[in-house]
């Protein structure tokens, strides 16, 4: 049983949430928000491309969908080791500290 | 009847997705929007579900409120901010800081909004069940999950490599000075 949902809602609420993470990452100054908001950008992109796949019923949607969840599970780890390193040197987690690429 | 359910459902659970979303992005407290970005995870697994996505909203629930949640609190934990990072939060997020962003997004939204707009079909969506994600994920798309394990390698030793604490701390005088005074 699958409600009577068209491609555009769910593609309109895959956009909300993307709009969301996108102000989230704009706003932010603490690296956690950042990289939070990052993965709701990811989770919403997952979403598009899941209705996309039940739309034609094709299993490539969450096939794409699995590969987006793998890479932001590797953005994520590699994102909270910077966000380590860069506590460790300045003790905040403010991500306008290192807006020079000299150390 | 069931129809009408389950489009209940899923205005209801879109809306909680898009609300805790919300929510989230505008926490002080690093933790606060953690358990929100549980809320909207979970949310977002009865979407999958809900669009004939089983698998998908299976590995919603293990990988995102499972697994990178983790991994955020154990480094909220070992970061242990406190009240203090509280309060500069709260001095950071004045409406000076987040309005432009925050309408210029919505600008953006509104553009692809109107991209979508009357364009929809009524066409019904389909049930995409595990075996048919199986089958083709390891017969025409095996290429995918060999690149997976190679990037989840190399998420795996990169984010060791560069949070691993320097073992002897870095000498700001090399030490062919002691050599050289006396």
């Amino acid at each position: 049983m699958i409600p009577e949902v068209t491609l555009n809602q769910v593609l309109i609420l895959a956009a909300m949430l993307f709009s969301i993470g996108l102000v989230g990452v704009l706003v932010r100054r603490n690296t956690l928000f950042v990289l939070i908001s990052l993965e709701v950008m990811l989770n919403a992109t997952g979403l598009a491309f899941i209705a996309a796949g039940s739309f034609w019923n094709q299993p490539e949607g969450q096939i794409m969908f699995l590969a987006v969840v793998t890479l932001g599970a590797a953005e994520v780890a590699v994102g909270l080791g910077l966000v380590l390193v860069l506590f460790r040197h300045y003790k905040s987690v403010d991500i306008d500290l290192v807006n020079e690429l000299r150390g | 009847m069931q129809q009408t359910l389950f489009n209940l459902i899923f205005y209801l659970t879109s809306a909680v997705a898009v609300a805790s979303t919300l929510i989230m992005v505008t926490r002080h407290n690093a933790v606060h929007g953690l358990l929100y970005l549980i809320v909207s995870s979970l949310a977002m697994a009865i979407i999958f579900y809900l669009l004939g996505a089983p698998f998908a909203a299976a590995l919603e629930v293990i990988i995102y409120a499972g697994a990178v949640m983790i991994l955020f609190v154990f480094v909220v934990m070992m970061l242990n901010l406190g009240q203090r990072s509280v309060q500069q939060e709260r001095d950071w997020l004045k409406p000076g800081i987040w309005l432009g962003p925050s309408l210029l997004s919505l600008v953006l939204f509104a553009v692809v909004m109107v991209g979508f707009y009357g364009q929809g079909s009524a066409t019904e969506m389909h049930i995409v069940d595990a075996r048919q994600v199986g089958i083709a994920l390891f017969g025409p798309y095996l290429l995918v999950v060999e690149l997976a394990s190679f990037l989840l390698l190399a998420g795996l030793i990169g984010a060791f490599h560069i949070a691993r604490e320097p073992k002897t701390p870095v000498q700001p005088s090399p030490p062919t000075d002691a050599e050289t005074a006396p």
